[in-house]
């Protein structure tokens, strides 16, 4: 790639200094650091005004959902709630039952994000430390499920989730996203470069597959076990359509499908109700992005893969 | 494989990985002992086993959660069904025939062509200057990171009711800000084409930082030393940017182009939220036509059909980036 061909000397002025360096010819050591300055400035201003743009919302939603509505309407708008008041929350949680939204969310994210994590490891050690017929083929059919837009197959799902009287229950939510292709996929990556005279040390004396995997293979992989599992809890939280689609019963909803009934109900009236949900689905994942930032960008910068 | 060589795609263009040794083929069992023989056919034996154990569950929920619904979806496409209907009726190509000549599907086409150029185009422009400015040496640019990013990894659905308040015509942020301009709030929530550009606004919003970091991470492997010698040789930052540096990230933008597409075809989230894919239609995508047709009307076959058409142009994406891909492992 490194062919570069960077300067095309025959664009603009022939090879001497570039037109703007009109000032009395010093070194170009010498004129670095001057015209390092002036950027600088403008640098910092960009990024405290792009900083602000990307922060502002949240910030709002925040501080929308503890204001009053007298003062959510109060045109010119204020920053700062006067008197901040849970309200907003109460009253959330009056209209849909927003406790076991939360608990909803928490449980299915856990049990999804851990079974998905297990699945990949196990099918991830199969492909890369056991022989088996048709190895590669089955490498192909995982990993080309990464292609397939889990749009396409929802009509199908749908259809055999209901034949099964699964609408409406967690397993309705759960079962059709858990096969993990993502995960094998990352497992296997990582998997290729561990050593093998550990596994063949812990062959000899004696330990089984499934002892090798648990007590050698997995204290040896836990950045990426780390990563996978954050990408999993991300985009397990923030799942909407499916669980939008399977479930109708209040109690069995999520929260970000809570969300959208509370939408419903209160339609654009209530904002401050509205928002407070809001920050209710999103504050866990900011948190949890906060604390553990730097494995989380690591699995999702990886893990763009799945579109 | 594609998905090998796009994951490399955000640090420096990656050799192939070194086939592992164990991927080579077991020693062959020497016919003259016996009893080697019948230890490897029970090796091999338990190795089938474990593997059924370990990779057949996830292998299984593959089979049939993503190719059976795959394959079955292709054909429902033919039929004339309703979701949840006992009965259906074949009608061959009628359904793609359907779409193909119905009024409604060049406004969908055009959104979704409008919203996806927008959004692609919108995020790699913007991430890739934010990423080019934080990867100066700025104080505090951490923490610019950390904000930039955020929005990526929150709800989609939440995110386009957070902002469908920003947008509120009299009592948003966004009037206020262009108040402070002296400009009139558009009516984002019923104007054409004010809904699209709403949510627009808000996917550029959510993904920015990814296509920044991305980015980022791509700069990190443009050679310090090319920079400082290009700019001995007098060359602007604006023409070492774009003879140096723009070149030497053609692998990231085109990973971020192809995930970005992909991702954009298919979202739903903010959508959802925001407009319902209105006011009259302004603002469904492919993807949102898909849910519409299928679970608001109820027309699943013709549904299937509308999603074949999606799954067809997602492929095209792909095919094209394992052509780009290739010649790339070509290059290196």
């Amino acid at each position: 790639m490194s062919v570069v061909a960077p300067a095309t000397p025959a664009a603009g002025a022939p090879s001497s200094p570039a037109p703007g360096a009109s000032q009395p010819s010093a070194t170009p050591a010498a004129r670095r650091p001057a015209r390092r300055r002036r950027p600088q400035v403008g640098s910092y201003v960009t990024m405290l005004l792009a900083t602000v743009v990307l922060a502002a919302p949240l910030l709002w939603m925040v501080l929308a959902s503890l204001k009053t509505p007298s003062e959510l309407y109060q045109v010119p708008l204020q920053w700062l709630p006067h008197q901040p008041t849970l309200d907003n929350y109460a009253q959330a949680a009056q209209t849909v039952p927003l406790g076991r939204l939360l608990a909803n969310s928490i449980g299915l994210t856990i049990v999804g994000a851990g079974l998905k994590v297990v699945l990949g490891l196990c099918c991830a050690y199969a492909l890369v430390f056991l022989d088996f017929p048709f190895k590669r083929l089955v490498f192909g059919l995982v990993i080309a499920t990464l292609m397939i837009p889990p749009q396409i197959t929802i009509i199908p799902n749908y259809t055999l989730v209901a034949g099964l009287g699964w609408l409406n229950t967690y397993q309705g939510i759960l079962v059709p996203g858990l096969a993990s292709a993502f995960g094998t996929f990352l497992f296997r990556q990582h998997f290729l470069t561990l050593p093998a005279s550990i596994l063949e040390a812990a062959e000899l004396d004696g330990a089984g597959h499934w002892r090798r995997l648990w007590r050698f293979v997995v204290p040896m992989s836990t950045p990426t076990l780390a990563a996978v599992a954050l990408v999993s809890v991300v985009t397990e939280w923030n799942d909407y359509l499916w669980p939008f689609l399977v479930i109708d019963d209040p109690s069995k909803m999520t929260l970000p499908v809570g969300l959208t009934l509370l939408q419903n109900i209160d339609g654009m009236t209530s904002w401050g109700v509205l928002l407070a949900a809001t920050v209710v689905v999103t504050l866990p994942i900011l948190l949890v992005f906060l604390i553990l930032q730097r494995r989380l960008v690591a699995g999702l910068t990886a893990g763009a893969v799945t579109g | 494989m594609t998905t090998a060589n796009t994951l490399s795609a955000s640090g420096a263009p990656t050799p192939p990985a070194p086939l592992p040794a164990r991927a080579a083929p077991p020693p062959r069992p020497q016919p003259q002992r016996a009893s080697r023989g019948r230890l490897s056919t029970r090796r091999r034996r338990s190795a089938l086993l474990w593997a059924l154990l370990l990779a057949g569950p996830n292998v299984a929920l593959l089979l049939v959660f993503v190719y059976r619904p795959l394959l079955e979806s292709f054909y429902l496409s033919t039929l004339q069904w309703n979701l949840g209907s006992p009965t259906a009726r074949s009608v061959g190509l009628g359904n793609y025939v359907e779409w193909f000549t119905a009024p409604s599907t060049p406004t969908v086409v055009t959104t979704t062509a409008v919203f996806t150029v927008a959004t692609v185009g919108g995020a790699m422009v913007l991430g890739l200057g934010l990423a080019l400015l934080l990867d100066r040496k700025l104080v505090g640019r951490g923490l610019a990171r950390t904000v930039a990013f955020a929005p990526y990894v929150l709800s989609g659905f939440a995110v386009g009711i957070l902002w469908l308040f920003m947008f509120d015509p009299r009592y948003g942020l966004v009037q206020e800000l262009l108040g402070l301009v002296g400009a009139d709030s558009p009516q984002w929530y019923t104007q054409r084409p004010w809904p699209l550009v709403m949510v627009i606004v808000v996917y550029l919003w959510k993904n920015v930082g990814y296509v920044a970091l991305i980015y980022l991470a791509g700069l990190q492997s443009v050679p310090r030393d090319l920079k400082d010698a290009a700019a001995l040789d007098g060359a602007s930052s604006a023409r070492t940017l774009r003879s140096i540096v723009l070149p030497l990230l053609t692998p990231t933008t085109f990973f971020l182009l192809v995930t970005m597409l992909l991702a954009s075809l298919q979202s739903f989230d903010i959508i959802k939220a925001m407009t319902s894919g209105g006011p009259l239609g302004s603002t469904t995508t492919l993807m949102y036509s898909i849910y519409q047709e299928s679970f608001v009307n109820g027309r699943a076959g013709y549904a299937s059909a509308v999603a074949t058409v999606l799954f067809l142009v997602l492929l095209v994406v792909t095919a094209v980036q394992m052509r780009f891909v290739q010649r790339k492992v070509h290059y290196a």
